[in-house]
């Protein structure tokens, strides 16, 4: 009786051993699903392709572990366009033609995203991009999605707060290129809406030395608040010139300055200044029910053992991108289309961002409690109350 | 009204001091060897990153970091010119010219691999509070950079009156052949002109650390005003250098003041193509013909 | 002959090459061809320097976008006025800036060059802004599109080939012997007769027309233009696309295009150090090839022959 008690468990055991090793020969056999990544990694905006291309990397490594997708694995394969559209496009191609990708996710910029919108297009391919730009998802083009949350939600938290503080007439200073041209139309479309008056509208050059001309001239308005749109360091050198010509008006900046950098580079200069940002600078301030917070529990603590260095939140749109487009893919087989049509069906998924409900008439999914609005108190992040 | 318009002027002048510096560098440079070089932007950016490393990073005085991140920039121009300029057979001038904008590519991507791609702040000089004048703010860094570049301006005057070795210069770029005919070792005056105008480079960039923010690529745009400054004010004269300087600073300053801040560059740059409409040789300049 | 041996050549790689990368890759090195052609008449023959090209590049990109998006016209119908626009403004950019020279006129063409950008950049309610301008239509031949690599490969190489022909054409011509005659010595040129004013004055319209056609060419292909494709930096890497491959040589244009324009893809794989590799290369390349890669590579090839015949000649022992 114990004899054959143990040759059938010697069976089973054998069994189960062949069955998960087919089961695992299977999932090795099985081609992986190349996923094609394009991002400013070095160049101008390399503060955004960098941790997005280390995000990205991240990402697929954490869905590998659990096994891939439907037994396929996903690899990588990720160019640089240094923040040029016309290499971006050359990438795309190369993405498209040579590696033969099921889905590009990428650019980091709106330039560079709009350059190769026209080509995925016409290849079938979906894109989700982590670009900010409203251009890119409005209007809906059919294999277009972005994860990098519009313009328009980062100025509806800055507005709501102004409201709030009683504050009218208002001066804003721009960076001259697309993210400061995108702020600045969102700051003037929606002013009205909040009772909102801006007095005097600046712009600068991202590699000014310095800007207390424009600040000069903006002061001389008399605005209540001043916004300022912009990524490093040139927003820094604002706080700084703002604070040495002893400007008293609450600064507002955009979120594209939201990283640890900033406050590095602007220093006691930044006392006081508010911010829109996603809810990654105050992961730990968040309230326990926050659906976010163990994502970006998660999402801070992996990049910065795997890293070493400290996160921001640019790399979170390509991260989202990556488990967007997991959650789409199964049962797709790989097939373009239907990984599109999947893609429209994804909802409720919370992400590092926000919480992403795309919609045929939504290829950006993210709602108003994307953003959060903070303030710099002694060298750190305050969230403030909604 | 006033009151802004000093403001203005105080900025355009900061910036314009600034500029200066940069383009005397290029116009000792031009007026000893007849050359352009591309890569003096980088050496701003290596005065500016040296700087913050050796005064913020190890500690050191303020005079020290100076002295040493200024000497650090010119044995880098010292090196340029051997390892690259000197070796070129039949030298045409755009092939230097070229030759420094692989260099201007080179030194970016070393000092992005040496302090990374993020860019770096640097507290003022000193920590006195801004001065007020009618209405207007001047800060200390301000005056620092005004003090500076005077005081930079000088000594050159000095050594190009006083010194046996500044008058060599002065003859080289005068006649270089005759020059070597009267025993100037033109080929030393070369590498020296070298050193001077990368650690010129490289005072511009100390100057300008604490005002902005540094960063491996803060060159490019930097060096094209310090060019343009250099041409407003004609090659080879460092007078010529400061007016053309202070003159795009303030331009633009008042261009953000008066019109608009989105328009300032190409506002700046009309009115230098006018005066050079006027002037084809700059505003000090002689006149000369380079051809390629 | 030359010339029909260039044209079977371009035909076979169309025919060969099949992926679309590559495709595009040699579309942008005919793109880039045609801006180095242009400037090379310009610096090569004339001797006068531009740093301001890509304006003009950007004239005929924004020229067309602009005429074929708010307008609703048809590219084939905004090539002219496009054309007509950039041959305008260089006409009227070179009657003063002509009376520059070296590197002053390098600075006025920089300033022209800044100018334009600003203007391609704040004109937004136009030129789309920084974000860029959107929905520019592909080409077509009678309800063909030319917008697959293929075509697009095809007729890029065409216009090269053309504007080849155009060039030895001018380069042969007693134009062309004036033009060197300028470059040699303005004064000695002008003391033989030759009206060197206005003779300056239509190669750079000329080279400007060049880079109009291809930033025409570039808005079609791509679809999409935004400012920075047309910065100082673009025309900066026309000049050197001029000298590494050769100043004076038409085929030098080709080549130093080719290398410019494959080498950063190449160089990728040095990731962080791209910039550092790609620096030293061009600094090594102007060093060791002064004339340029096309003169630099015959003199090796004579030299090797040289030696060769030597070697041969030589009594064996």
């Amino acid at each position: 009786m114990r004899q054959t008690e143990s040759r059938w468990m010697v069976t089973l055991v054998l069994c189960a051993a062949v069955m998960l090793g087919m089961a695992h020969s299977h999932a090795w056999a099985k081609e992986p699903y190349r996923i094609g990544g394009v991002f400013s990694i070095t160049g101008a905006s390399s503060f955004l392709g960098d941790p997005e291309k280390k995000s990205m990397e991240m990402a697929i490594e954490e869905i590998n572990a659990r096994g891939g997708i439907d037994g396929h694995l996903l690899e990588a394969v990720i160019y640089d366009d240094e923040g040029d559209p016309t290499k971006a496009v050359l990438n795309a191609t190369k993405l498209i033609s040579k590696d033969n990708v099921i889905a590009i996710i990428g650019p980091s910029l709106t330039p560079t995203t709009l350059a190769i919108v026209p080509m995925v297009e016409k290849e079938k391919i979906p894109l989700i991009s982590c670009a900010a730009g409203i251009k890119i998802t409005e209007p809906v083009k059919p294999f277009v999605f972005k994860t990098a949350q519009s313009d328009v939600l980062a100025v509806n938290a800055i507005y709501s707060h102004m409201k709030k503080g009683k504050l009218q007439k208002i001066g804003i200073i721009t960076v001259a290129n697309a993210f400061g041209e995108s702020g600045q139309e969102q700051l003037n479309a929606q002013a009205a809406k909040y009772g909102i008056e801006i007095v005097q509208s600046e712009s600068f050059g991202a590699k000014d030395t310095d800007m207390t001309a424009q600040l000069t001239k903006l002061r001389s308005a008399n605005p209540q608040a001043i916004v300022c749109w912009g990524t490093n360091p040139g927003p820094a050198v604002i706080s700084k010139n703002i604070q040495q010509m002893n400007m008293k008006m609450p600064l507002y900046q955009s979120h594209g300055v939201a990283s640890p950098k900033f406050l590095e580079l602007a220093g006691d200069a930044a006392e006081g200044t508010y911010l829109p940002t996603g809810k990654i600078l105050v992961t730990g301030q968040l309230a326990e029910g926050d659906p976010q917070k163990p994502v970006l529990q998660h999402y801070v603590q992996e990049f910065e053992k795997k890293y070493q260095m400290p996160v921001s939140g640019f790399g979170g749109y390509a991260y989202d991108a990556v488990h967007i487009l997991a959650k789409a893919l199964p049962g797709t087989e790989g097939n373009k289309e239907k990984i599109r049509d999947s893609l429209e069906k994804v909802r409720g998924l919370v992400g590092v961002t926000g919480t992403f409900n795309f919609s045929p008439t939504d290829h950006n999914g993210l709602g108003e409690d994307a953003f959060v609005m903070v303030q710099i108190q002694k060298g750190n992040w305050k969230l403030l109350e909604k | 009204m006033l009151q802004e318009v000093l403001q203005y002027f105080f900025s355009g002048v900061t910036n314009g001091a600034i500029y200066a510096v940069i383009a005397l560098g290029f116009t000792m440079l031009f007026g000893t060897t007849g050359l352009i070089n591309f890569a003096q932007g980088e050496f701003v950016m290596l005065g500016a990153l040296g700087l913050i490393t050796l005064w913020k990073g190890l500690d050191l005085p303020l005079w020290l970091a100076f002295v040493l991140s200024t000497a650090g920039v010119a044995a880098t121009g010292l090196l340029l010119e051997r390892l690259a300029i000197r070796t070129v057979r039949k030298p045409h001038p755009i092939v230097l010219v070229i030759i420094t904008i692989g260099a201007s590519i080179l030194l970016k991507g070393i000092a992005m691999l040496a302090w990374g791609k993020d860019a770096r702040s640097a507290p003022p000089f000193s920590r006195h509070p801004p001065l007020e004048v009618a209405g207007a703010t001047l800060l200390s860094q301000s005056i620092w950079i005004i003090v500076i570049v005077v005081l930079v301006v000088l000594a050159l005057q000095a050594f190009y009156r006083k010194s046996l070795t500044g008058k060599a210069m002065q003859a080289c770029a005068i006649n270089q052949k005759a020059a070597l005919l009267i025993g100037i070792p033109s080929e030393r005056m070369t590498l020296l002109a070298f050193a001077l105008s990368a650690g010129m480079g490289g005072i511009g960039g100390i100057l300008v650390a604490p005002v902005t923010m540094s960063s491996y690529d803060m060159g490019m745009l930097l060096g094209l005003k310090g060019f343009c400054a250099a041409m407003l004010g004609g090659l080879g004269s460092s007078w010529g250098a400061v007016l053309g300087g202070m003159l795009l600073g303030i331009l633009e300053a008042l261009g953000v003041g008066l019109f608009s801040s989105s328009l300032k560059d190409a506002i700046a740059f009309f009115l230098l193509l006018g005066i050079l409409y006027l002037r084809p040789s700059g505003i000090l300049g002689e006149k000369a013909v380079h051809r390629f | 002959m030359r010339q029909f041996t260039f044209a079977a050549a371009i035909l076979a790689l169309g025919l060969t090459v099949s992926q679309s990368y590559h495709l595009q890759l040699l579309t942008f090195i005919g793109i880039h061809t045609l801006l180095a052609l242009g400037l090379n008449m310009l610096m090569g023959y004339a001797g006068q320097i531009s740093l301001g090209h890509a304006a003009f590049y950007g004239l005929g990109a924004y020229g067309t976008g602009i005429l074929t998006v708010h307008w609703g016209f048809s590219p084939w119908a905004g090539l002219p006025l496009t054309l007509a626009l950039t041959f305008v403004v260089a006409f009227l950019v070179a009657l003063p800036m002509l009376k520059l020279s070296g590197y002053y006129l390098g600075m006025g063409t920089l300033g022209f060059g800044m100018i334009a950008f600003v203007v391609f950049r704040e004109w937004s309610s136009l030129t789309g802004g920084d974000s860029g301008l959107v929905g520019i239509p592909a080409l077509d031949v009678g309800g063909v599109s030319l917008s697959s690599g293929k075509a697009g490969y095809f007729l890029v190489w065409a216009c090269v080939l053309l504007a080849f022909f155009a060039c030895e054409r001018v380069v042969d011509s007693r134009v062309g012997r004036a033009l060197r005659a300028i470059h040699d010595s303005e004064r000695a040129a002008a003391a033989m007769g030759i009206d060197t004013s206005r003779l300056k004055v239509w190669v750079f319209v000329f080279s400007a027309l060049l880079a109009s056609l291809a930033g025409f060419l570039y808005a079609h292909l791509v679809t999409f233009i935004s400012p920075n494709s047309f910065d100082f930096l673009v025309s900066v890497r026309i000049v050197t696309m001029v000298v590494i491959g050769g100043m004076a040589s038409i085929w030098g244009s080709l080549l130093g295009a080719a290398v410019l324009t494959i080498l950063p893809e190449w160089l990728h794989v040095f990731t962080d150090y791209e910039m550092v590799v790609y620096g030293l290369i061009l600094m090594t390349i102007m060093i060791f090839l002064p004339q340029g890669l096309t003169r630099g590579i015959l003199d090796i090839h004579e030299r090797s022959k040289r030696k060769d015949t030597a070697a041969s000649s030589a009594p064996r022992s």
